[in-house]
C-alpha cells in the first residue's frame, strides 16, 4: 500500500551513496593540457633519478680476486687437486683509499644453490632447535638424513651438508711487514635468521644435544665446534652457517663473510698492498663453477648497480619523446570533428 | 506527410469445412489400447494404483538429504575448473612431483565446493519450501462415500474432488457436476494461458445428473480412456464409459490444474491426471543451469590457458633434460641424484612438477572471486530504489546471483502481453456521441489539456448505483446525459442492453458484473455510472435503472458475437410496447450496415475514430433500429424455425441475422483503453535504441495483441508492412499442407527484404502457424523473416510455444535473451531464456519463482539492462583482464626463474600469499598482498607453524633497500606511461563517442563508480551506420543524464506521457476480446435456475445448443 512520505517500508531499499551507487569517484580525462606536462615531468624527475642512481652506483668501490685456480700459473692451482689441507695466498693492490665500511664476500658461480630439491634438503625443526628431529630428521634430507651406520645426522641434508668451508685472512703490507686486518663476523646474517628461524636446543653445554648424532659427512668438524673462538657463535646460530643456509637466489652468488670495521681500517681501506690469505677446502671444480673474494662498499642506494640508474635515465628520455610525439599529434589532429 | 504507405495486412485463412470443427467425435469404444493410453476407474483406488500413475504430488526440488552430497559434488566436478583442481590437487600428494604443500590446493578447492554447495543448498530447500505449500493445499476428496478434507498431494487418479468457488483446480480434473444450470462451471486460465476471461466448461449429461449427491457419485463407475500426459493445453481426447454407453469427451470437460474455479458454488471431477502429468507440469519446461557467455568465455579462455600451460611445461621439461645431463650430472658433489633417477625420469617428474607451479595463470581463486562480485552486483540490484515500486512494497530482486553481467548484452527480449506490458485493466476513456467527443479536457484556449492523476474526476455520487473505481474526467458528457439528450440517452441504453454480462448483486446497490471480457465490463460499467444502470435478467428481460427510475425490457433475441459478424445485437421491446434492436460491433461490420440517412454523421464519427484508434484504444461503433411489429413477429417465426432446423443451421440463423442488421441508425462510437502499465512505450523505445529487439509472446487473442502493438509503438503507421499470419489449422494431413503454402510468402519476403532492411516492418504470427512455421524445414525461414522485421507479435501461443520460440532464437542467433512474464504461462519461457524476469507483486507467483529477476513493473526492466547490465559487465571485463594479467606476470616470472634454477620448479615467490590474497581480498588486492605478507612473513607465524612458513625474514630483508622500491617503482610506471600514451594518442587521432561526450558534459572529471564504463558502447561505431552512431549517442546521453541526475538531489517523477497522437490511416478492425459470447447460455430458458432440474435428459445440449467453444477461436473469416 501507499506509505507516508516520511515512514519508509522497511522493502525499500536505504538511500545511502554506497547502495545507490553513487559514490564519488574519478576517472581522468586525457586531455593534452594534463598529459603532456605529465610525461614532461616524470620525463625529467625520471632522469634526474637515473642520474644520482648512476652517480652513487659507480662511486662504489669494487676489487674482485678470483682464487679458483684453474690457471697453472695462479698461487691456488697447487690447491686445486690436494686432498690435504692446503693455504694458498694473492696479492692486490689498492690505489685510492677503499671507503668504509667495507664488506668482504665470497663468491661462488654455476652454484645452484636454487635447485629445488637441493634448497627443501633441510629440516626447519631441527634448525629450530627441536630435539625430536635431531633423533629422527625429515625424510626431505635423503640422503644425507643418516649416515651408513643410521646415525641420525645434524643439521641433516644437501644444503648443510654443502657448506662453504674456505677460510680467509687478509693483511694489509705497511712497509714491508704484515699487519693483518681485523674481520668482523658479526652481525653478517639476516636479524630474523638468527632471532627467529634457527635456534639452540637450550642444553648447555651445547654439545650434550648432539649425542647420538652424526656431523654432516662433508664437513672437518661439528657444528657446535664451528668457531673456536667464540662459544656462543656456534650451533645453529653460527653466523657463517646461517649465511650459508640463506640459499642465493641465482646461479652465480656472492654471499657476506665479513666486514671490515675495526681499528685502523674504520674509514675503509688505505691505499696500498694487500694480501689475501686463503685456507682451500671448497672443490668447486667438478661442476666447472669458479670461486672469488670481492670487496666491496655500499651506497645509499644499495651495493653497485648500474643498470637501474641507466634505466631510469632511459625511461625518463622516452617520456620527454614522448611528449612531443604528443604534442605534435595534438597539434596536428586534435578533436577532428567538434560537434 | 503525404503519399504515406498504407499499411497492409496479408491475410492468410484457410477455411474448414464445418466437420473438422465439430468437437463431439464419437470415438470407437472398442479400440486398441496401447500401453500409451491412461485408462482410469473412477472410485476404484485399488484397480488405478495398479497402473502407476502418478499422484498429484510435485516436486521441483533437485535433492534430497541422502542425495544432496554426491549428487551435487557431481555436479560441480562437472565444471572444468573444479575437476582440474581436483587434478592437481591428486599431483600434489605425490612426493615426487609436489612442488608446493597438498593444502594450498586443498584448502580454497574445498571453500570453493561449499560455497556452492551452501548455496545450492539453500535454493533447494526453497524448492522443498514452495513444493511443500503447494502439496499441502487441502481439498474435499471423496473416500469410501465421505468427504474428506485431505492434501492435494494425496490425491490420486481415479479419485472425485469437490471444489468450491476461487479455489485453485488441483489437478487435471474430468468435470462430472456442478452447481451451475447446464453443469457450466467458469474458470479463470490466466495461470495457463494468460486470458482474463472467464471461460466456460461444462460436464455432460449424464455425469451431471448426479448433482452433488454423495451417494450417486460414491456409486459412480465411469471409466475414461484417455490420451497419456501430454502438454496441449487446447486438446483432450478420451471417452467415458458409463453404464455401458460411451461419451466422447474433448477438452470442454476437463479442468487443468492451475485454473481457478469463478462465480460457481462447486463442481465435482475426476482426476484424470495428477501432479507432474498434469498440462500445467508438462509445459512449465525443465530447470536448466544458467551460465552466461561469460562463463562460456571463461571455459574457452581457461581451455587455450591449459594448452598454454602446458606448452610452457613441456618446454621447461625440455631444458630439465638438458639441465639434468649437462650440469646436474656434475653437481652430484653436492646435490646427489636419487637413485633410480636419470634425465628423462626427471624431465617427466619436473613437468608435472610445473603443472603444479605455473597452476596460477587459471587460479581457483578467479572462480571465487567471479562470483563474489557477481554476488555484489546482484546486490546493487536489490538495493537500487529506482527499481522499488512502492504502491505494493516491492524492490527487485536478483534470484539469481550469477548472471548479471549477462544482462549488459541482450539482443532480443521476449515479452508477455497481460499484466507485464499491460495492467489487464480496461477503461472506457472516451466516446463519441452523435458526432460530438467526449472525454478530452480543453482549457479556455482550446488547447487540450493533459489527463494526469491529479485532474479532478467526475463526480458519480448523485447516482447511489454508481461504481466509485469508476474514473471519467469529462464533466460535459455526464451534463449532456443528465440534461436529457436523446442520443447520449440511447447510447447508454444501448450499452446498458446489449451485452452478455451477468449482474451479481449480494447486497442491495452493490452490483458486481461477470463479464466475459474485459471490455464488455468495462462498457456496461460506463453505462451504470451514467445513469443507466444493468440490474438484472432473466432469459426474457432485462431490468435497468434509467436515471433513477426502473425499466424492464423484455428480451426478444439476441444475435451473439463471433469472430466473422464482429458485432452482437439484441432485440428488446420497451414497457411502451416499442421494439429497438441495439447493435454494436466493429466500426468497419457495422458502417456497411448503416442507414444512408447517417451519411454525415459517419463522416465525423470515421474522424473520431480514428483519432481513437490512433492513440491506441480499443473501438466499438453503436447503431440501432426500430422495428415494426409485423416484421418483427415474421422475423421471429422465422428465427425459431432457422434455430430448430437440423442442417444448415448456423448458415440460415446468419442470413437471418443479416437481413435484420441493416439500414441502422449511427449512435456513436466508445473509445476504450487497454492500460499500459507506466512507462511501457517509453522504456520499448529507450531498449528500442539499444538495438534491442521486442517480440512480445502472448496467449492473447491477435486483435488484442495488435491493438497493444500500436499503444506501445511497437507498431507504427510509418511502419511499411505488417505481415500477419494468421492461420487456423486443427490438425490433420490436408490443413498442413495448406498451411506450408500459406507460408510460402514467408521465403518470399525474405529474399525481399535481404537486400533492403532500411524501412520497418513488423510480423503479427498466431500460435498455429507458428506450431508450423517451427517444424524443422520452415523454422529457420520464419526466424530470418522475424529478425528482419522490427517487431514481432505472437498472439494465441501456447506456453510451450513461447519456450520454443525462445529456444528457436536462442539456438540460431547465438544472441543473448531475456524472458520477462507474470504468469504461470510464462514460467517455461523465463526457464528457456538466457535471463527471466519475473513481475512480482501480482497474485500468482509462478514466474517469480521460476525467474532470475524479479520486479513490479516492466518499465525497470530499462535501468535493469541499461544501468545494472551495462555496469555489471564492465566491471566483470575490467576484473577479468586484471586477473589474467596479474596471473601471468606472475607465471612468467616462474617461466623466466626456470632458466636460472636448473629447471628444477623452485619457486621464488611464495604462492601461499598469492593464493591468500586472491581468495579473500579481490577488492584493493594491493594494500591487502601487503597487509597480508606482513603478517604472514613475521616471526610470529614462523613460531606456530615451524615447517610451514619456512620463508620468515624475506620481506624484512629485502624490502628496506632502496634498490627495490626503487626497481618496482621503475617497473610499475613503465608499465603504465606507453598505455597512457596510446590512449592520448588514439583519443585524438580517432575519438570515440565516449571522449566526445565527455568532452561534452564534464571538462575533466567524470563521476563514475567504476572507471571506464563507456569504453563497450564506443567498441563497434566505426562499423555501425550513421543512424544506429547517432541513436546510441543519444542512449549515451541517456545514460549519462541517468546518473547526473542522481546526483541532484530528488529526481522528478517522470511525468506520465500519453500516448503519442498519430494522424491514422488505420481504422480498428477491433470488436471484442473474447470469441464469441455465451448469448446462447443467456437466453437459455433453464439459465436461471439454481437447482438443475431432474429429467434433464429431454435436453440434450449436444445437438441444441450451440456449445461456447473458448479455448480456440474457430477460423477467421
Amino acid at each position: 500500500m501507499v506509505k507516508e512520505e516520511q515512514e519508509e517500508s522497511p522493502n525499500r531499499p536505504d538511500n545511502t551513496a554506497f547502495t545507490q551507487q553513487r559514490l564519488p569517484a574519478w576517472q581522468p580525462i586525457l586531455s593534452a593540457s594534463i598529459v603532456i606536462p605529465m610525461f614532461v615531468l616524470i620525463g625529467a624527475a625520471f632522469i634526474g633519478v637515473g642520474v644520482a642512481l648512476f652517480i652513487a652506483s659507480r662511486d662504489i668501490q669494487l676489487q674482485e680476486l678470483d682464487y679458483t685456480g684453474d690457471d697453472s700459473a695462479h698461487p691456488c692451482y697447487k690447491c686445486r687437486s690436494s686432498t690435504e689441507k692446503c693455504t694458498c695466498s694473492m696479492t692486490f693492490s689498492i690505489p685510492n683509499l677503499f671507503k668504509g665500511p667495507v664488506f668482504f664476500y665470497y663468491g661462488l658461480t654455476n652454484y645452484f644453490q636454487n635447485q629445488r630439491k637441493y634448497g627443501a634438503s633441510k629440516d626447519d625443526n631441527q634448525l629450530y632447535g627441536d630435539l625430536d628431529y635431531f633423533k629422527d630428521p625429515s625424510s626431505s634430507c635423503d640422503p644425507y638424513t643418516r649416515d651408513s651406520r643410521n646415525i641420525p645426522i645434524v643439521p641433516c641434508g644437501a644444503l648443510a651438508n654443502s657448506m662453504f668451508n674456505d677460510t680467509f685472512s687478509l693483511s694489509h703490507v705497511v712497509n714491508g711487514t704484515q699487519k693483518i686486518v681485523p674481520l668482523n663476523g658479526k652481525g653478517i646474517a639476516w636479524w630474523t635468521d638468527y632471532n627467529v628461524k634457527f635456534r639452540n636446543p637450550s642444553v648447555t653445554p651445547l654439545i650434550n644435544a648432539f649425542n647420538g648424532t652424526k656431523k654432516p659427512t662433508n664437513w672437518p668438524k661439528p657444528i657446535y665446534e664451528l668457531d673456536t673462538t667464540d662459544v656462543y657463535n656456534n650451533g645453529f646460530i653460527n653466523q657463517d652457517f646461517l649465511v650459508w643456509m640463506r640459499r642465493a637466489a641465482l646461479p652465480d652468488f656472492r654471499k657476506l663473510y665479513r666486514r671490515i670495521t675495526h681499528d685502523d681500517y674504520v674509514n675503509g681501506l688505505p691505499a696500498g698492498n694487500y694480501t689475501l690469505t686463503i685456507e682451500y677446502n671448497y672443490p668447486v671444480y667438478s661442476f666447472n663453477g669458479r670461486k672469488k673474494v670481492v670487496l666491496s662498499n655500499v651506497s645509499w642506494m644499495g651495493g653497485k648497480n648500474d643498470f637501474l640508474g641507466i634505466a631510469y635515465i632511459v625511461v625518463g628520455s622516452m617520456c620527454v619523446v614522448m611528449s612531443i610525439v604528443m604534442l605534435i599529434v595534438y597539434a596536428k589532429f586534435k578533436f577532428a570533428e567538434d560537434d | 506527410m503525404h503519399s504515406k504507405l498504407l499499411s497492409t495486412e496479408i491475410k492468410i485463412s484457410i477455411c474448414f469445412p464445418a466437420a473438422a470443427v465439430k468437437h463431439l467425435n464419437p470415438i470407437v469404444a472398442l479400440m486398441f489400447f496401447s500401453e500409451e493410453e491412461r485408462y482410469v476407474r473412477a472410485n476404484d483406488r485399488p484397480s488405478n494404483l495398479s497402473y502407476n500413475y502418478a499422484n498429484n504430488a510435485i516436486r521441483t526440488s533437485k535433492y534430497n538429504i541422502f542425495t544432496f552430497l554426491p549428487l551435487n559434488l557431481f555436479e560441480q566436478f562437472r565444471r572444468l575448473a573444479n575437476a582440474y583442481f581436483l587434478f592437481l590437487l591428486v599431483l600434489q600428494l605425490i612426493p615426487q612431483v609436489s612442488s608446493l604443500s597438498w593444502f594450498t590446493t586443498a584448502l580454497p578447492l574445498i571453500l570453493v565446493l561449499s560455497m556452492t554447495a551452501v548455496k545450492d543448498a539453500n535454493d533447494d530447500i526453497n524448492r522443498h519450501k514452495s513444493d511443500r505449500q503447494v502439496n499441502n493445499r487441502m481439498v474435499n476428496i471423496l473416500i469410501d462415500g465421505v468427504l474428506k478434507n485431505e492434501k492435494w498431494m494425496n490425491v490420486q487418479v481415479g479419485d472425485i474432488i469437490k471444489l468450491e468457488s476461487n479455489q485453485f483446480v488441483t489437478a487435471d480434473l474430468l468435470l462430472l457436476s456442478s452447481s451451475e444450470p447446464l453443469n457450466l462451471v467458469y474458470v479463470e486460465t490466466a495461470e495457463l494461458d494468460g486470458e482474463t476471461n472467464l471461460k466456460v466448461k461444462q460436464a455432460l449429461t449424464p455425469t451431471g445428473e448426479m448433482g452433488d449427491s454423495i451417494e450417486a457419485l460414491s456409486a459412480f463407475k465411469g471409466e475414461v480412456r484417455c490420451e497419456p500426459p501430454n502438454n496441449r493445453l487446447d486438446k483432450f481426447k478420451g471417452t467415458l464409459t458409463m453404464n455401458g454407453q460411451n461419451y466422447g469427451l474433448d477438452n470442454d470437460k476437463i479442468l487443468l490444474r492451475g485454473c481457478t474455479l469463478r462465480n460457481t458454488e462447486w463442481c465435482f471431477g475426476l482426476v484424470i491426471f495428477g501432479g507432474p502429468d498434469t498440462k500445467l507440469m508438462q509445459n512449465s519446461g525443465k530447470t536448466k543451469f544458467k551460465r552466461t557467455s561469460i562463463d562460456h568465455l571463461m571455459n574457452v579462455l581457461v581451455l587455450c590457458i591449459f594448452g598454454f600451460l602446458f606448452t610452457l611445461c613441456f618446454i621447461l621439461a625440455i631444458g630439465n633434460a638438458i639441465w639434468e645431463v649437462k650440469e646436474g650430472s656434475v653437481f652430484t658433489v653436492f646435490l646427489p641424484r636419487e637413485p633410480g633417477v636419470n634425465a628423462g625420469l626427471s624431465s617427466f617428474l619436473s613437468f608435472w612438477s610445473y603443472v603444479i607451479v605455473l597452476n596460477a595463470v587459471v587460479p581457483i581463486s578467479l572462480y571465487v572471486s567471479v562470483e563474489v562480485i557477481r554476488l555484489g552486483n546482484s546486490f546493487f540490484i536489490n538495493w537500487d530504489r529506482k527499481m522499488y515500486y512502492p504502491k505494493n512494497d516491492t524492490p527487485a530482486q536478483a534470484r539469481t546471483t550469477t548472471l548479471n553481467e549477462e544482462l549488459g548484452q541482450i539482443k532480443y527480449i521476449f515479452s508477455d502481453k497481460t499484466g507485464t506490458l499491460t495492467q489487464n485493466i480496461m477503461t472506457f476513456n472516451k466516446c463519441s456521441i452523435n458526432g460530438k467527443n467526449y472525454g478530452e479536457l480543453y482549457d479556455f484556449s482550446g488547447q487540450r489539456v493533459e489527463i494526469t492523476e491529479k485532474t479532478q474526476k467526475v463526480d458519480f455520487s448523485w447516482n447511489k448505483l454508481a461504481d466509485p473505481k469508476f474514473d471519467f474526467h469529462d464533466y460535459s458528457l455526464l451534463e449532456t446525459v443528465r440534461e436529457g439528450n436523446p442520443e447520449a440517452q440511447a447510447f447508454f441504453r444501448l450499452l446498458a442492453l446489449c451485452h452478455t454480462v451477468m449482474p451479481e448483486e449480494k447486497k442491495d446497490g452493490e452490483l458486481n458484473y461477470q463479464a466475459q471480457s474485459p471490455d464488455e465490463g468495462s462498457l456496461v460499467t460506463a453505462a451504470r455510472n451514467f445513469g443507466f444502470v444493468f440490474r438484472s435478467r432473466t432469459p426474457e428481460t432485462i431490468t435497468i435503472m434509467e436515471m433513477g427510475e426502473k425499466v424492464t425490457y423484455e428480451l426478444l433475441a439476441v444475435l451473439d458475437f463471433n469472430n466473422i459478424r464482429k458485432r452482437m445485437s439484441v432485440i428488446v421491446r420497451s414497457p411502451d410496447g416499442k421494439m429497438t434492436l441495439y447493435c454494436k460491433g466493429a466500426d468497419t461490420i457495422i458502417y456497411e450496415r448503416l442507414d444512408h440517412s447517417c451519411k454525415k454523421l459517419m463522416k465525423v464519427t470515421t474522424g473520431h475514430l480514428n483519432e481513437y484508434a490512433g492513440d491506441g484504444l480499443r473501438t466499438l461503433v453503436l447503431a440501432y433500429k426500430h422495428l415494426k411489429e409485423n416484421y418483427m413477429e415474421e422475423w421471429t417465426q422465422r428465427h425459431h424455425e432457422a434455430s430448430t432446423a437440423l442442417d444448415g443451421r448456423e448458415e440460415r440463423l446468419d442470413e437471418l441475422y443479416e437481413e435484420i442488421e441493416k439500414d441502422m441508425i449511427l449512435l456513436g462510437a466508445t473509445a476504450v483503453e487497454d492500460k499500459l502499465q507506466d512507462g511501457v512505450p517509453q522504456t520499448i523505445e529507450q531498449l528500442a535504441k539499444a538495438d534491442i529487439k521486442i517480440w512480445v509472446l502472448t496467449g492473447d487473442k491477435q486483435e488484442t495483441a495488435e491493438n497493444i502493438g500500436y499503444s506501445c509503438n511497437m507498431l507504427r503507421e510509418e511502419m511499411k508492412e505488417v505481415f500477419i499470419v494468421a492461420a487456423n489449422t486443427p490438425e490433420g494431413e490436408p490443413s498442413v499442407a495448406k498451411a506450408r503454402a500459406g507460408l510460402f510468402w514467408l521465403q518470399k519476403t525474405e529474399t525481399v527484404q535481404d537486400e533492403q532492411v532500411e524501412g520497418d516492418y513488423a510480423l503479427i504470427i498466431n500460435g498455429h502457424s507458428l506450431a508450423f512455421a517451427l517444424e524443422k524445414d520452415l523454422e529457420l525461414e520464419l526466424l530470418r523473416t522475424a529478425c528482419m522485421c522490427q517487431t514481432v507479435i505472437c498472439c494465441r501461443v501456447t506456453p510451450l510455444q513461447k519456450a520454443q520460440v525462445v529456444e528457436l532464437v536462442k539456438k540460431y542467433k547465438q544472441a543473448i535473451t531475456l524472458a520477462i512474464g507474470d504468469g504461470a504461462n510464462d514460467v517455461s519461457m523465463i526457464k528457456a531464456a538466457h535471463i527471466g524476469v519475473g513481475i512480482s507483486g501480482q497474485e500468482g507467483m509462478q514466474a517469480v519463482l521460476s525467474s532470475d529477476f524479479s520486479f513490479a513493473q516492466f518499465r525497470y526492466l530499462q535501468r535493469l539492462l541499461l544501468v545494472h547490465g551495462r555496469w555489471s559487465y564492465l566491471r566483470m571485463c575490467k576484473f577479468l583482464q586484471y586477473f589474467f594479467y596479474k596471473n601471468f606476470t606472475f607465471t612468467f616470472v616462474h617461466f623466466w626463474y626456470a632458466f636460472f634454477c636448473g629447471f628444477s620448479a623452485q619457486l621464488c615467490i611464495d604462492t601461499y600469499s598469492w593464493t591468500t590474497v586472491n581468495q579473500f581480498f579481490v577488492w584493493g588486492s594491493l594494500a591487502a598482498y601487503f597487509a597480508i605478507t606482513f603478517t604472514m612473513y613475521s616471526s610470529g607465524m614462523f613460531l606456530i607453524f615451524t615447517s610451514i612458513f619456512p620463508f620468515v625474514g624475506t620481506v624484512r630483508n629485502s624490502l628496506n633497500q632502496p634498490n627495490v622500491w626503487l626497481t618496482i617503482f621503475l617497473a610499475s610506471l613503465l608499465c603504465v606511461l606507453p598505455v597512457v600514451a596510446l590512449r592520448f594518442i588514439l583519443i585524438q587521432i580517432r575519438p570515440t563517442i565516449n571522449d566526445k561526450v565527455k568532452k561534452h558534459l564534464r571538462p575533466n572529471i567524470v563521476y563514475a563508480f567504476c572507471g571506464y564504463e563507456y569504453s563497450l558502447m564506443s567498441h563497434n561505431t566505426t562499423n555501425l551506420g550513421k543512424d544506429v552512431f547517432l541513436q546510441k549517442v543519444v542512449l549515451l546521453l541517456i545514460l549519462l543524464q541517468v546518473r547526473y541526475k542522481t546526483q541532484m538531489e530528488a529526481p522528478p517523477a517522470p511525468a506520465p506521457r500519453r500516448p503519442v497522437r498519430r494522424v491514422s490511416t488505420r481504422r480498428s478492425g477491433y470488436a471484442f476480446s473474447h470469441s464469441q459470447g455465451y448469448g446462447a447460455l443467456v437466453t437459455s430458458e433453464r439459465f436461471l435456475f439454481k437447482r438443475p432440474m431432474k429429467g434433464r435428459l429431454a435436453f440434450s445440449v449436444q445437438t441444441d445448443t450451440p456449445q461456447p467453444k473458448l479455448f480456440r477461436p474457430i477460423p477467421v473469416e
